[in-house]
């Protein structure tokens, strides 16, 4: 009996190895974007509209030539109490690029960013409970349709 | 995947982070062949600053491959600074370093 269980464990965890192996399990694609991430970026969708225009510098190149990395830059370090920057792409499929949470740290942020295509880019800074934007527009040459 | 270059360097009270990760960080929007490629990419990083925690970041996948940072916090030459990733399929990175 013992011996007949063993046996049958022992084909089924072959099978199973075998299915992987062949690719037959691989594991179901993915979203673009997670619900929460895309919760993230629909309130921050919302808070650009109602987000004033703010007082740190916002670095962005004007054209840039290849969309697959767009260095920009916050630089809030002015401002105290700084808790949170993020930035958005408006015409990305998903705005939110990424929400930086900062705890104590300089208000100061450089970082890449993919986009698909020309678009206005917000810089958003939250500190002590308001939220203010800066708006640049990026022309991207390669990635979209010639700008 | 899971290569991390992490340099703090501090100079004035000021620790500058700079830290590159090598991702693919896959859209899942790409297609391949005719295929979608799925989607791989990092959703949650955070950095600690001697312990405690000073960045915490949402990203997205529209974060450019192989994702570049620059933080700047306070602090002195010695300090410890860690870095943590979580990608979407659930996989980690971490890498700790002295700030120089």
């Amino acid at each position: 009996m013992e011996r007949r269980l063993f046996l049958k464990s022992a084909i089924a965890g072959s099978a199973v190895a075998t299915a992987v192996g062949a690719g037959l399990l691989t594991p179901s694609t993915v979203f673009a974007a997670s619900a929460k991430f895309k919760g993230l970026s629909n309130t921050a969708v919302s808070n650009v509209a109602s987000a004033g225009k703010g007082s740190f510098k916002f670095k962005a190149p004007e054209i840039a030539e290849n969309g697959a990395k767009v260095p920009m830059e916050v630089n809030a370090s002015k401002i105290s109490d700084v808790t949170n920057i993020s930035f958005l792409v408006k015409e990305n499929s998903t705005p939110l690029v990424a929400s930086f949470n900062l705890f104590g740290a300089v208000g100061f942020i450089s970082t890449r960013v993919k986009m698909g295509k020309t678009s206005a880019v917000d810089a958003l800074v939250t500190a002590g409970g308001s939220t203010t934007k800066v708006t640049k527009e990026v022309k991207v040459t390669i990635g979209g349709c010639g700008g | 995947m899971a290569k991390i270059k992490l340099k703090p360097k501090a100079r004035k009270g000021v620790i500058s982070i700079k830290a590159l990760i090598k991702h693919p960080m896959e859209t899942g929007l790409r297609k391949k062949k005719g295929k979608l490629v799925p989607a791989n990419h990092i959703d949650h990083m955070v950095i600690l600053h001697n312990g405690n925690k000073v960045v915490d970041a949402d990203i997205g996948s529209s974060m450019s491959k192989d994702p570049y940072f620059k933080f700047k916090v306070a602090g002195v030459k010695g300090d410890t600074i860690e870095l943590k990733y979580k990608d979407n399929k659930g996989k980690t990175g971490s890498k700790t370093a002295k700030s120089k």
